[in-house]
């Protein structure tokens, strides 16, 4: 099994560490993971702003980039979660000169959310990293109602919840989760620069109600939230900690 | 980059007492909507049946209001069809001309809001009375409403007891207690009802096999309104006829569970013609943009929806902004959806006011996919031309980054230059990211760098 690594364009030029944690992670596990050079942006940030189009040539190198791997595996719910959701799309009416035949996108089924491949396809069971504190779980919109990490609350399924499954697996902590569990935290690309005042607000009621459980630190499977909410936090003076749910997995490792 | 959204969400928020109690009020009635949808093991299958009822009926539209219309008739009620706003307003005035009337109480009815019915009536000397509770505290008050089920909400117990007292509707002066405003509202509707000539109502659904009209309640007013008076118009838009009762059953059981999260609207009343001694029963039937929005491929599902308001209520930016923060006359989600169908360029602002949380769609009781529209509306924003030049330019600016590796990691390269920038500066810069935001450090090397350490 040939595992791609994606590093998206924001977590590899402000997040490094949970690039780095991810793939320590991965070769942890026996992985035979790899991260092909020249990747930048899948185009959500475009895209979701309202000018998808421009998404189209990056969508081409992304496939070019990972076409021959079993899996992309990605340390970001949003973007795996744009990449599958509408890869195929953009990417369907294109005509390579080669075949003259419709482009049919091949890494959009096969790329995958770190928390999902790691729970899904490799199946973990042994211990991971150490971690002895208490942690607030942020379920990113995008991973709960897109990539189904967890059963969205505004839905009559059965409760579970992929990310609390895996920090099960960390030696010594203690996982909790705020009130209004998969409620947004207002960061929204675009929306926080163009809707500030809302956004702000919602990541202010959000930070408080992660405060409010007692735990020291917020983790989530989206950099995204979590820099939002870091951002939102440090501006009130409101004093909690922000880790990636892959750097709780391999801490100590 | 600011909308009239945006700005008015601004000042909504500048009141932070009454923006968290907003945000809780909305809360909770999502909170007792998630109860009730616990509370049902079929919940899922019944979102997905409503969904599937609304999809058949409005791909064979033609034939249910064939059908609808044929079987009113039949039981007695004269149908009218109302192309647009300004000919359903010129049937009502002319039904209500020939009956000489000059005072009509009407029920809750957006379709009317919509067509801006009553400022047309009451140009003409007839007297329109709201007689749903809310809807008349804030006709009472001058406003609009500002969300579709619970259109006072805004309102506390205070607002509404100066105003009974300045209106003459309440006597005790200070006494704001909500029994007693209920009490004294009570006693001045039942006067408006013994005294109107003509009672409107809308319709929750018309049963395209029986020709029913049916009207769903917490306060019988719909009952009211047609009890007292001798002529009863029923105002119905094109998307609400559905095929029979097992479908009614269907979204009988969804509606007020997904609006208000109670069991059941109080009152479920059929109309199906006139009492013996009252007149001939209307039903105008209006189209008003709704056959047109059939053919747009993208957002004819916006037509599944039966007004529950349930996307409002679970939207984290309509609770934290108010209803009077959207262009359009329905907020949240599916105001968002509807006012773009109505005028692209009027609505074009609201269609920000949205972080794609996809909340919306997964609390819909009919499965509409509010937020993925949403996208695609942003998506065409640049045809309508209507597309926030700042934005573009961002966007533009973001594909050369990234469209050029070599580009994107001169960038990266010298990202670590924000460290010694003093965030203050930043945001002397207007930044906006800086507006809510401490700026992030960036690391001294990006991860393509470090990687190679780790590689080797």
């Amino acid at each position: 099994m040939k595992v791609g690594l994606f590093i998206p364009c924001y977590v590899d030029a402000v997040y490094p560490e949970v690039g780095v944690a991810t793939y320590k992670l991965l070769r942890h596990l026996g992985i035979d993971v790899t991260y092909p050079e020249k990747q930048t942006c899948c185009g959500q940030p475009m895209a979701n702003a309202g000018f998808e189009k421009q998404a189209i040539p990056l969508a081409e190198k992304f496939e070019e980039k990972f076409k021959a791997f079993d899996y992309v595996v990605a340390p970001s719910v949003s973007c795996t979660a744009f990449i599958r959701m509408n890869y195929p799309r953009l990417l369907g009416g294109k005509t390579p000169q080669h075949t003259g035949e419709g482009h049919i996108c091949e890494t959009a089924k096969k790329c995958m959310d770190v928390v999902e491949f790691l729970h899904d396809v490799v199946q973990v069971r042994q211990m991971l990293g150490t971690f002895p504190h208490k942690v607030s779980l942020h379920n990113s919109c995008h991973g709960v109602r897109e990539l189904g990490l967890s059963s969205p609350s505004e839905q009559h399924v059965e409760k579970f919840n992929k990310i609390k499954d895996l920090l099960q697996l960390v030696d010594g902590i203690n996982v909790v989760e705020p009130e209004r569990p998969d409620e947004c935290c207002g960061f929204g690309g675009m929306f926080s620069v163009e809707e500030t005042a809302v956004s702000a607000q919602m990541g202010k009621d959000k930070v408080e109600r992660h405060i409010a459980t007692g735990a020291e630190y917020v983790t989530g499977p989206d950099c995204s939230c979590l820099m939002h909410m870091a951002g939102v936090a440090s501006k009130q003076g409101l004093n909690i900690q922000f880790k990636h749910v892959v750097e709780i997995l391999a801490a100590g490792l | 980059m600011s909308t009239q959204h945006s700005k008015a969400a601004k000042e909504f928020l500048k009141n932070p007492n009454y923006a968290k109690w907003h945000d809780a009020t909305f809360w909770a009635v999502r909170t007792k909507r998630d109860n009730m949808a616990q509370g049902l093991e079929e919940w899922e299958q019944l979102r997905e049946k409503a969904s599937a009822i609304k999809r058949h009926t409005i791909t064979h539209l033609d034939e249910y209001l064939n059908q609808f219309a044929t079987n009113a008739e039949k039981n007695g009620a004269i149908v009218h069809w109302a192309k647009d706003a300004h000919e359903f307003n010129e049937i009502v005035y002319g039904i209500l001309k020939n009956h000489d009337v000059k005072k009509m109480v009407k029920s809750k009815s957006m379709l009317t809001e919509e067509c801006e019915m009553n400022p047309y009536l009451e140009a003409r000397g007839i007297e329109v009375v709201e007689t749903d509770l809310g809807e008349r505290i804030i006709q009472l008050k001058g406003q609009k409403p500002s969300h579709i089920v619970m259109p006072a909400i805004h309102l506390n117990h205070d607002d509404v007891g100066e105003l009974f007292e300045e209106k003459g509707i309440s006597t005790e002066k200070g006494n704001h207690d909500p029994t007693y405003l209920t009490y004294r509202a009570r006693l001045s509707l039942r006067n408006e009802f013994l005294t109107a000539d003509a009672g409107m109502t809308g319709a929750n659904f018309g049963i395209a096999k029986t020709g029913d009209i049916v009207v769903c309640t917490n306060e019988g007013n719909a009952d009211m309104s047609t009890s007292c008076p001798k002529l009863h118009i029923a105002a119905i838009g094109l998307e609400k006829v559905i095929p029979d009762y097992d479908c009614l059953a269907v979204f009988q059981r969804m509606l007020c569970r997904a609006g208000t999260g109670q069991p059941t609207t109080t009152y479920t009343s059929h109309f199906r013609k006139a009492r013996p001694t009252a007149h001939h029963m209307h039903i105008i039937l209006v189209d008003n943009g709704r056959s047109e929005w059939i053919g747009n491929p993208d957002h004819w599902e916006v037509l599944k929806c039966i007004r529950c308001g349930s996307c409002m209520n679970t939207c984290p930016v309509y609770r934290r902004s108010g209803g009077y923060s959207y262009s359009y006359f329905i907020p949240g989600p599916v105001g968002i959806n509807l006012g773009m169908l109505r005028d692209t360029q009027a609505h074009s602002g609201n269609v920000s006011a949205c972080t794609l949380c996809l909340s919306c769609q997964t609390v819909c009781p009919v499965k509409i996919d509010l937020g993925d529209q949403i996208y695609k509306w942003r998506q065409q924003l640049d045809d309508f031309g209507t597309a926030n030049p700042q934005k573009k330019l961002m966007c533009a600016g973001m594909n050369m980054l990234f469209g050029s590796p070599t580009m994107y990691k001169m960038a990266t390269a010298v990202s670590p230059l924000a460290n010694i920038i003093p965030s203050f500066i930043m945001n002397m810069k207007l930044n906006p990211w800086a507006e809510g935001h401490e700026m992030m450090k960036f690391p001294k090397k990006p991860f393509h760098e470090m990687i190679k350490d780790y590689e080797q």
